[in-house]
């Protein structure tokens, strides 16, 4: 059957298998971000950074940089050291890298939150790619579907793993919609409907401010992890 | 048979064996030139990994010095630090995926390592913690490397898969030599193994890590 036909019982957080021997050892929350291209991973990224960069120690592997000047746009508008993000090539396959063989972003994980050791909030940015990406559990902890309003309106309702089972679906550009002509409220309303009670956020990310409501729900990620 | 699989979890989708940087300056085009590329290799630097595998496979309880003297005759033919960089990687991801199926005295010795070991010499440890033999491991050498190329070349330009899978398997047939040549390899001192690197091989590497951007390690 179809990915988005599959029941979401299926995937509940309640019935997933135990953490990885060690990874309970580790102090950092790894959250993955994923996407189509263009629906606004990297900002998001961004702003997270800026938004909790004061309260959290933070790195970042990234899988969608194309040109060192993507790096460096994100180490801007991230305002994070240098040594705190990471590229990663993928191969050609984004969702290879984060779904099937996730060897080589674990690796650059381990090997950023052992460099800094005291890193409470690790964020892993995949490469822009289509509605059937999803996260390995043995890479992230928790994991974010960012999708973009100018990129239809319908994307919701045509479910797939991303929008169905990420742990919060962002609906990004919504200041776009009137410019577009895609319904905000319907979508969200889809993709309630496909998410059997998991979060959805409408964002606008032209500012870091947008991504607020977000950064409070990573937060909230974090302290549920560690009582 | 694992440890053969493409899908086994050890990054090796991100290789691409120089493929990538031999893409650019329009040395592989075709099947044609792939073909002229992967038996390049396999007369190089295939080679050395196949006796550096077969060599370690052949271990049971190897002592950190023989290790030791292995990474730096293995180190000594790789001259590009990018490869060498490279090649610790995918020796680190292969031995941290391997870990979780195979264990043993000579994966214990490799994990133990000061620096991250080498990929063949990891590769060659799973193979004999498997209960596999010098001659499984220089098979599963070649399988990996044109894999790695066969696999880029078809992402980086759209080659036919089928006809690419033709070209694998007709290179496969002169690797046969490798399976015997895997029982000397087994017993002869580490400085006599192979020591045939290429020139191309290690220039485009040093090339290919400095990139603005690049899809894959190496």
């Amino acid at each position: 059957m179809p990915p988005h036909d599959i029941p979401h019982d299926n995937f509940l957080q309640d019935s997933a298998p135990p953490d990885r021997v060690g990874a309970t050892a580790r102090r950092a929350v790894r959250v993955g971000i994923g996407g189509p291209v263009g629906s606004g991973k990297t900002t998001l990224v961004g702003s997270l950074c800026a938004l909790l960069r004061d309260e959290l120690s933070i790195v970042v592997v990234t899988n969608d940089i194309f040109t060192s000047e993507d790096a460096d746009a994100l180490r801007n508008a991230a305002a994070l050291p240098t040594e705190r993000i990471v590229a990663v090539q993928t191969g050609c396959c984004p969702h290879t890298a984060i779904r099937d063989d996730i060897a080589a972003n674990l690796d650059a994980v381990e090997q950023l939150e052992t460099l800094h050791g005291d890193v409470d909030l690790t964020l892993v940015e995949s490469g822009g790619d289509n509605l059937t990406a999803i996260f390995s559990r043995g890479l992230v902890d928790v994991q974010v579907f960012v999708l973009d309003t100018a990129g239809g309106d319908d994307v919701p309702r045509k479910g797939g793993p991303g929008v169905a089972m990420a742990d919060l679906l962002v609906i990004n550009k919504v200041d776009l919609a009137q410019y577009v002509g895609s319904d905000v409220n319907q979508m969200l309303s889809d993709a309630r409907d496909r998410r059997d009670g998991r979060p959805v956020i409408p964002t606008s990310l032209v500012d870091q401010s947008g991504a607020r409501e977000v950064a409070e729900w990573v937060v909230a990620q974090i302290a549920a992890r560690r009582q | 048979m694992m440890l053969i699989d493409g899908r086994f979890p050890a990054g090796g989708h991100t290789n691409s064996a120089g493929v990538e940087a031999a893409v650019r300056i329009g040395d592989i085009r075709d099947d044609a030139t792939l073909e002229r590329y992967l038996r390049g290799r396999l007369a190089t630097t295939g080679r050395v990994d196949a006796a550096f595998c077969a060599h370690v496979a052949a271990l049971a309880n190897p002592t950190d010095a023989v290790l030791g003297v292995i990474d730096s005759e293995y180190s000594a033919r790789m001259l590009s630090p990018q490869l060498r960089d490279a090649s610790r990687r995918f020796g680190r991801q292969l031995l941290r995926a391997g870990s979780t199926v195979w264990s043993g005295p000579i994966v214990d010795a490799v994990a133990r390592s000061q620096s991250d070991a080498h990929q063949p010499v990891v590769l060659g440890a799973f193979v004999a913690a498997a209960g596999g033999t010098p001659d499984n491991a220089a098979a599963l050498s070649f399988h990996h490397l044109a894999a790695a190329v066969t696999s880029a070349a078809i992402r980086l330009l759209g080659l036919d898969p089928m006809t690419v899978a033709a070209v694998q398997a007709r290179v496969g047939c002169e690797v046969d030599q490798w399976m015997v040549d895997a029982e000397l390899w087994a017993t002869s001192p580490v400085a006599e193994l192979p020591a045939c690197g290429g020139s191309l091989t290690e220039i485009l590497a040093e090339d290919h890590g400095r990139w603005d951007a690049r899809l894959f390690v190496a």
